[in-house]
């Protein structure tokens, strides 16, 4: 009854089916390819679908970045780390640079990542188009046929009511300029960083069984009108109250003591970063 | 104020997870795995059929590290399961085969072979026995005794325990559309992810693995008013299912091996449908609704027989009949899952709608308004 552990938990077949399906994704950027998605240990809609990715794609010289909304503390984050770490005993890491696989829910990593790296998104939604078509059978045919008027009408609309496109995060981007796709629910601060990325972005959505990918260098444009230019959240004037980042997509803190709102860097891992390479300044000025 | 969000996150998980454990075992008793086996049947059935693994043992020990909890133990299954090489798809198994340990008709009360009740909660009433509170091991062992002494001398009167189908015989009558046999290589959808629109193959898969709960209520629904099938219960049969593999190697045709048997239920329910004559004048047809899950489970089943008959006629516009509606919400993993990763931090989306929501309340950027 009791089974011998699997490395990085799926059986071989399944993962050689997953690689498959992902060669797929690279071959056809912005295509949503079906896969049989399998039952993990985490719950479906926390980040299964890139947890299968990772299972396919790691072996035993990768160094494994995991985040979730910007922390590698944060709870699903640990989560995950531990179950690549118990299953396949490679080394993890808080710095982008020295991780060959990054896991991330729903935010690019401030540093930018390069051609020996691979991005894995968890996609909670993949389908761009549900938001107007509930019914997957149209929805791949919208697709196959580049029919697209539904996702600009959806944003004209909104301007015709709100003066401005009101998209939160996953705001769809066109790919290869075929494929309207979601970049999974990452701020809009995020989608110009997809454009040409050198790393292989791969996203997966277990619970909707869809693998899709941005292969390097790919163009990537998020959906906007001429007179309406595409923006993402507007941070200007605010910066990190720990390093003093500006530029970067920021937490927004109501801070009870003062009842002020202050703001500091989503991404941890590169404050974290900036911190210590402000403290290495000050001791080295120190010792001068 | 520390960063909170940030440091801290892997302490307080292990404490949470110390905290489950402290639950489960501060009460000072533990239900063995092998008491949960010999007493908790009908429980390791559902988890087996929401599971969709056959293995009573696992399912018991899933059960107990998850304290009872439905959703938790069926999810520890599948995520087993996922694990698990895949060897062997088993050979078709014949239902008419089946070591029948209860049977009944609601359509005709003398069916060929009999009606046998079986073991059932259908007949009892539903009071709570305040005995059990002091069921002592001397008196549970008196009245087995007597009762497999009974047991036995019946058993000797009785055949090797299976039955012909109740369908078989409305079939003579002609009742039935007569098919050929479709013998196409069923779709896997646990290797496969199915397509719409699906084949019924792939249906009859979704709907058997899917949480009985969910089942039930889509079915009900069907039968209440938002669908149109009201079915007759042809026959709901209960028992053991003989399974082989085909042997490696072998070449002739009858070179298979047992490996077991499977308890199920199996149901097929009788729909009379509207269809045209052979002179074009408008008659009544009965079809066939089929049901079937792990174990014994007949609610899941017989609602099951509701949804597969809806599934086969999408012209109905109500929900029960719509596949993408019914196979793409019945799965426990799936719903539990997305309903749960509510739990998750939303930060940044949040903080993103955040901004779209600010921007709108400051009236846009000024073209149009």
């Amino acid at each position: 009854m009791k089974a011998e552990p699997q490395f990085a938990f799926l059986d071989e077949g399944s993962k050689k089916e997953i690689r498959r399906a992902t060669l797929k994704a690279v071959a056809i950027p912005g295509y949503q390819v079906p896969f049989a998605s399998r039952e993990m240990p985490m719950a479906r809609g926390w980040g299964t679908g890139g947890l299968q990715l990772t299972c396919s794609l790691v072996g035993k010289d990768d160094v494994l970045k995991v985040i979730d909304q910007g922390a590698d503390e944060s709870v699903n984050a640990v989560s995950i780390k531990k179950l690549i770490r118990a299953t396949t005993g490679i080394p993890v890491t808080e710095r982008t640079e020295e991780a060959s696989l990054i896991q991330s829910r729903h935010r690019i990593p401030e540093v930018p990542l390069t051609k020996d790296q691979i991005l894995v998104l968890q996609v909670p939604m993949p389908e761009p188009l549900r938001k107007y078509e509930k019914k997957e059978s149209v929805t791949k045919r919208l697709h196959a046929e580049s029919e697209y008027s539904g996702a600009w009408l959806m944003l004209f609309e909104q301007i015709m009511k709100y003066g401005r496109t009101t998209t939160g995060a996953d705001h769809p981007v066109l790919v290869n300029g075929r494929y309207v796709m979601a970049p999974s629910p990452i701020p809009r601060f995020d989608n110009p960083k997809m454009d040409h990325s050198e790393a292989l972005i791969l996203l997966g959505a277990g619970r909707e069984k869809k693998i899709y990918a941005v292969p390097p260098y790919t163009e990537i444009r998020s959906l906007a009108f001429e007179d309406h230019p595409f923006e993402g959240e507007d941070f200007s004037g605010k910066s990190c109250r720990f390093c003093g980042a500006t530029g970067v997509f920021l937490d927004e803190l109501y801070i009870q003591e003062t009842g002020m709102t202050e703001h500091q860097c989503n991404d941890t891992s590169h404050c974290a970063d900036r911190l210590g390479r402000q403290e290495e300044k000050e001791v080295q000025h120190a010792t001068i | 104020m520390g960063y909170v969000a940030v440091k801290g996150g892997t302490d307080a998980i292990e404490a949470s997870i110390d905290r489950l454990k402290y639950e489960r075992l501060k009460g000072g008793e533990q239900v063995e795995v092998s008491a949960i086996l010999s007493s908790m049947r009908l429980l390791i059935d559902q988890v087996m059929s929401e599971a969709s693994l056959y293995s009573p043992e696992l399912a018991a020990l899933a059960i107990k590290q998850a304290e009872g909890s439905m959703e938790e133990a069926v999810f520890l299954l599948r995520a087993h399961r996922s694990t698990l090489p895949r060897l062997y798809y088993s050979e078709t198994v014949e239902p008419e085969r089946m070591g029948v340990e209860r049977r009944i008709s609601a359509s005709f009360k003398d069916i060929p072979g009999g009606q046998l009740l079986g073991a059932t909660h259908d007949y009892t009433h539903r009071l709570i026995d305040f005995s059990l509170l002091e069921e002592s091991e001397k008196k549970r062992k008196q009245w087995l005794d007597q009762y497999e002494e009974e047991l036995s001398a019946l058993e000797k009167a009785t055949g090797d325990g299976t039955y012909p189908k109740v369908v078989e015989y409305l079939r003579e009558e002609g009742l039935f559309e007569t098919f050929e046999p479709d013998n196409t290589e069923p779709d896997d959808v646990t290797k496969n992810v199915f397509q719409f629109p699906a084949s019924r193959s792939e249906r009859l898969q979704i709907l058997t693995r899917g949480q009985t709960g969910a089942i039930t209520a889509l079915g009900y629904a069907s039968l209440r008013g938002y669908g149109q099938v009201h079915p007759t219960v042809g026959e709901v049969r209960m028992g053991q299912l003989p399974i082989t593999v085909p042997a490696h190697g072998g070449d002739g045709e009858d070179d298979s091996y047992y490996i077991g048997s499977v308890r199920a239920t199996e149901v097929e329910s009788f729909v009379p449908m509207p269809t045209k004559g052979p002179d074009g004048k408008q008659e009544l047809r009965f079809e066939i609704g089929y049901g079937i899950c792990y174990g014994q489970n007949e609610t899941k089943a017989i609602a099951m027989s509701i949804l597969d008959q809806c599934l086969e006629h999408p012209e109905s516009d109500a929900p029960s009949h719509d596949e993408e509606f019914v196979l793409l919400h019945v799965d426990t993993v799936e719903s539990t899952g997305f309903i749960s990763h509510l739990k998750m931090p939303h930060y940044v989306t949040f903080q993103s709608k955040l901004d779209s929501v600010r921007n709108t309340r400051k009236g846009g950027d000024g073209h149009e308004s």
